[in-house]
Parts: C-alpha cells; sequence; structure tokens
C-alpha cells in the first residue's frame, strides 16, 4: 500500500488494513470542459467514516459517483476492495407505490434474492431503524426524516461493508437531522461498516467521522485532512464539549479559506 | 363524490375509528352533511333546470307547431325515444354496437400505442425516426382520411374500428412516452447500481412510474375512440346499424325525437367513458399519486 499524503500536519498514519475504497490522483472533466474534480487522493479502510466536506458544487456528489462506478474517473484511478456499496442519496428515492416492506425489499429483489429472505432481511432493516410499525404504509403517508429512515434501511438489507451517503439528511429541519445523526452513528457503532458521506454542515462532518476531509470549491481538490478522536459510541451531548468546538472550527476555517 | 372518498378513508383506518366517526355523528353533523351535499348538487341541478326551460321556451315559443319538429319538447324527446319500447330497444342495441365498437379500437390501440412508447424508449434513434410520424398522425385530420378506409377496407366492422383505432392512438403514444421519459434520474442510478437490466427496469420501475400519465392518456383516448366510432357509423353502414347510423337515419326520415334521444344517448356515453377511466385510474394509482385524487375528475 502506498503511503498516503496528507496535506494537513492532523493526518494520522493510514489504518491498518487495505482501503475499501482508495483514489489515486482522481479527476473528473465533463463533457462540456468542467473540471469537477482535480488530483483527488483519498482513501476509506475498513471501520473508518469518512466525511467530505466542501462548499456545494465541489464535486463532492461525483465523488460518491464515481466511487460508486455510476461515473467513470476522467483521471487517476479509483479500486474499490469492498464487495457491497451501499448508496443513500440526497432524497430517499422510495418507489411511491410501493409500500414501506416492498420498497426496503427492492434491492434485494434486484438481486434475485428468494422472497422469504428478502422478507427477513427488510423486516430486521427496519427493525433497526425504528420503522418496524410502518411497514404497510404508503411513503407519502411518512414524514420527511421516516422516508429517509427507509432509504437507509433498503441500504441496510444488502449489508454493504462500505456506505456512501451523498448529504442524506440535508433536507432535513435540525432536529430530525441531529437525531438522524444519533441514530446513524448507534449503527455503525454496532455494524463498522465503513462509511464515506458527502455533507456541507461542518458540525455533522465533525460529530459522524473519524476523519473529516476538507475540499476546495470547484474544481474539487482535497485541502485538508483533520483526524476526529472522539471514541464510539459518541453522546449527543458531544456537540457541544469544548474539544468537538476545536474541531469543528479548524475544519470551518480552513472550509472558508478554501471556498474565498 | 367527497362523501364517497370519507367513507374510504374510513375504511383504512380500521373499525375502530370508524365506529367512533358514526358515534360522532350528531344531529348539527347530519344537517351539515345535508347542506353539504345540497352545496353539491343544487348548482348543477340548478343549470340543468335554467337549460330546459330554454329549451321549452324553443318549442314552444320560437317555433311554430309545423317547426317544432326541428326542436321537440324534451318530455316528448323522453317519450317518444325512451318510453317507447321499440324505440328504446333499437337504440340501445345501437348504442351497445358503437360502444363495442370503441372499446375494441381503443384496446388495440393501447396495446398498439404502449408498444410503440416502450419501443421507443429503448433506444433514441428509434425514437428520433418514429415520433415525428406520430404527431403527423395526430395533425393530419383523421376524419378526413375515414372516406378512403371504406375503398380500402369495406364498409363494415373493421373500418369503424381502424377510425378508432387512428384517432385514440397518439394520446396513449405521447402519455406513456412522457411517463417512462420522467423517472427520477437518481432511481434509474439506484436500479443501475443493483444490475436491474432493461426488463426488470422496465416492469419494476418505468412503467408504474408512467402509469398516472398512461391513464391520462387513457381517459383522452376512450373520449376520442367514442367520437370515431361515431363517425364512422356515419360512412361504414354495414351490418347492424350503431348509434351514429341511428342518427343518420333520424335525420333523413326527420324523426326529431328520436334524434334527439340518440344524441342525448351518444352524449352519455361520452361521459360515462370519461368517467369510468377516471375512476379506474383514481383505483388503479389514486393510492399513491395526486392525478388519481383530482378533484375535477368524476
Amino acid at each position: 500500500m502506498t503511503t498516503v499524503e496528507r496535506s494537513s500536519p492532523l493526518g494520522a498514519a493510514p489504518g491498518p488494513s487495505e482501503p475499501l475504497l482508495a483514489f489515486d490522483g482522481v479527476g473528473k472533466t465533463f463533457p462540456d470542459g468542467t473540471v469537477a474534480l482535480d488530483g483527488i487522493d483519498l482513501r476509506v479502510a475498513p471501520g473508518e467514516f469518512v466525511t467530505v466536506v466542501g462548499p456545494s458544487g465541489c464535486g463532492k456528489s461525483t465523488l460518491l459517483r464515481i466511487a460508486s462506478g455510476l461515473d467513470a474517473a476522467t483521471e487517476g484511478s479509483v479500486a474499490v476492495a469492498a464487495r457491497k456499496i451501499g448508496y443513500v442519496f440526497q432524497d430517499p428515492t422510495l418507489l411511491p407505490w410501493r409500500t414501506v416492506q416492498a420498497n426496503v425489499e427492492l434491492l434485494a429483489e434486484l438481486e434475485g434474492l428468494p422472497r422469504a429472505e428478502r422478507r427477513r432481511l427488510a423486516r430486521e432493516a427496519l427493525e433497526l431503524v425504528g420503522l418496524s410499525e410502518f411497514v404497510g404504509n404508503l411513503p407519502h403517508t411518512l414524514s420527511g426524516g421516516m422516508r429517509m429512515r427507509v432509504s437507509l434501511a433498503r441500504s441496510l438489507t444488502m449489508q454493504p461493508e462500505a456506505f456512501l451517503f451523498d448529504e442524506p439528511f440535508g433536507a432535513l429541519d435540525e432536529i430530525t437531522r441531529q437525531r438522524l445523526n444519533d441514530e446513524l452513528l448507534a449503527l455503525f457503532a454496532t455494524n463498522r461498516f465503513a462509511g464515506l458521506f458527502v455533507t456541507h454542515s461542518v458540525s455533522e462532518a465533525c460529530f459522524l467521522s473519524t476523519r473529516v476531509v476538507v475540499l476546495s470549491g470547484r474544481p474539487g481538490r482535497v485541502l485538508a485532512s483533520f483526524d476526529v478522536p472522539f471514541e464510539y459510541p459518541r453522546p449527543p451531548e458531544l456537540r457541544y464539549s469544548e474539544a468537538f468546538g476545536h474541531i469543528a472550527g479548524a475544519v470551518s476555517a480552513r472550509l472558508r479559506e478554501g471556498s474565498s | 363524490m367527497r362523501a364517497n372518498l370519507q367513507s374510504s378513508t374510513v375504511q383504512r383506518d380500521g373499525e375502530p375509528d370508524a365506529r367512533r366517526e358514526r358515534a360522532a355523528v350528531s344531529p348539527g353533523r347530519r344537517q351539515r352533511s345535508v347542506r353539504r351535499l345540497l352545496g353539491l348538487w343544487l348548482p348543477p341541478l340548478a343549470v340543468l333546470a335554467v337549460v330546459l326551460g330554454i329549451w321549452y321556451a324553443v318549442s314552444y315559443l320560437l317555433l311554430s307547431p309545423d317547426r317544432r319538429f326541428l326542436v321537440p319538447p324534451p318530455h316528448a324527446v323522453v317519450q317518444v325515444g325512451f318510453l317507447t319500447r321499440d324505440n328504446l330497444v333499437e337504440l340501445l342495441g345501437g348504442l351497445w354496437l358503437t360502444t363495442r365498437v370503441a372499446l375494441v379500437g381503443l384496446a388495440i390501440a393501447v396495446a398498439i400505442g404502449m408498444s410503440l412508447a416502450i419501443l421507443m424508449r429503448q433506444a433514441r434513434w428509434i425514437e428520433r425516426s418514429a415520433y415525428p410520424y406520430a404527431v403527423i398522425l395526430q395533425t393530419i385530420p383523421i376524419l378526413a382520411l375515414v372516406p378512403l378506409f371504406g375503398f380500402w377496407f369495406g364498409f363494415g366492422t373493421f373500418s369503424r374500428v381502424l377510425v378508432c383505432v387512428l384517432i385514440a392512438l397518439f394520446p396513449i403514444i405521447a402519455n406513456t412516452l412522457f411517463g417512462l421519459q420522467s423517472v427520477d434520474p437518481r432511481q434509474h442510478d439506484l436500479f443501475t447500481l443493483h444490475g436491474a437490466g432493461r426488463l426488470r427496469r422496465l416492469w419494476k420501475l418505468e412503467l408504474p412510474s408512467a402509469l398516472p400519465a398512461i391513464f391520462t392518456g387513457l381517459r383522452i383516448s376512450a373520449g376520442l375512440s367514442v367520437i370515431g366510432a361515431i363517425v364512422g357509423d356515419f360512412f361504414f353502414k354495414q351490418g347492424d346499424p350503431g348509434i351514429g347510423v341511428l342518427i343518420d337515419l333520424y335525420r333523413a326520415r326527420l324523426q326529431s325525437e328520436q334524434l334527439f334521444a340518440a344524441v342525448i344517448l351518444s352524449s352519455l356515453l361520452g361521459v360515462v367513458v370519461f368517467w369510468c377511466f377516471g375512476y379506474l385510474s383514481r383505483r388503479v394509482v389514486g393510492r399513491w399519486h395526486e392525478s388519481g385524487r383530482d378533484p375535477t375528475a368524476p
């Protein structure tokens, strides 16, 4: 494994195991000439939860699309060691004609798993996100936060080793957002999947992740990488501690420099 | 209609709610619901009364008795057209025939139209080469072509059905294609990530997403198909007479009461067909799509 060069002095030594996701000098230029990403080096090892923060339009979502294989990089290389990758989109992207249960079963259905198996996986996932009572509901009868939970449950059914999150809670109100952050952390603390989480909220980034990567404005370049030293599980009150404030302040400052 | 909606919500909410609902019906509430029903039905009934009044006025005040056959009074139309057994049998027989032609034509148009739209969705080049002709089909006056069909395909049922198919085809193609194309790209991404092939994508994502649009097309096409069947009757008179044939016949024989009765029945057919597809749409997609709950729809 090549050594990871980090532009920040806070960067720690690379993790002990092979990365599940590895970006090497990844660049993306769209056919119209827009350069979305430039020279991105990024690694996500097992058990790591990496958050990418950056100003809007800096190519954060493109990064995830490339990681998932939906888009191809125009420069550099991407190595994906995870067998299964979960992708949680900005919107819940639920099928409105399917019940919660049927929506959560969708991925297993597309992967061709037998009915009994899909049903069991869906029940378990819905249990994890606390929506067991709503299996028969249609999406339009649920609140935004609940819909996002269904979307999360849908990804959980595939038991992915790595999760990609594309600003999944961006459209929610602050309280719901914090609650879902807490729930996601609890899931991460027990399941220890690797995560690559894109957001523009610094506090969300620091609260969730083991490492925060700051991207510059377009074209997106890695400006800095900060390790977040807090142990899991993290209590909700952590957000108001002094140590948390220090890290969030440092990330914010770097973000501001990068986008000005 | 609103009462209808309410009762279905109560059912969905389950028995305990329904019981509470029933217990809560006080005299005051009943009075209010009567008033609401009146509010719902009174205005259109008032308009109907005005129309009937004008109709009578034209029959009795405007027309002299020897010209009254031009606009026979409503009760004469009902008397001769609907209450005389033989006439009614003839009218309903014709109506049924025309309905059948319209429905067969519509069914064929749906089959062809949806298949074409699905095909066009599979490849850009198919859409690019076929869609302009679909648009041309819509812009040329089909009714101007109708006499030609007689030359080519005879003056019987086949030609009548053909008119219906051609006139009903475009809204089905256009709406199905629009529905298939307006799937959320994120949902396509989701299906791509999990290796869904064309057929799975079509069956589990595109067609269900397109259903509301397809029903919109279906409702438009159903009305057009009825028009096509009646116009077809005017030109193709072989075999048992449809309602259009009867209209033409009554006109020629100056049987104006029956003519009016036939025109009213044809109009009713159009209304019923429109209503049926609205109902069907509400049953199928109303559960999850707001178009099915459109309050202006029947």
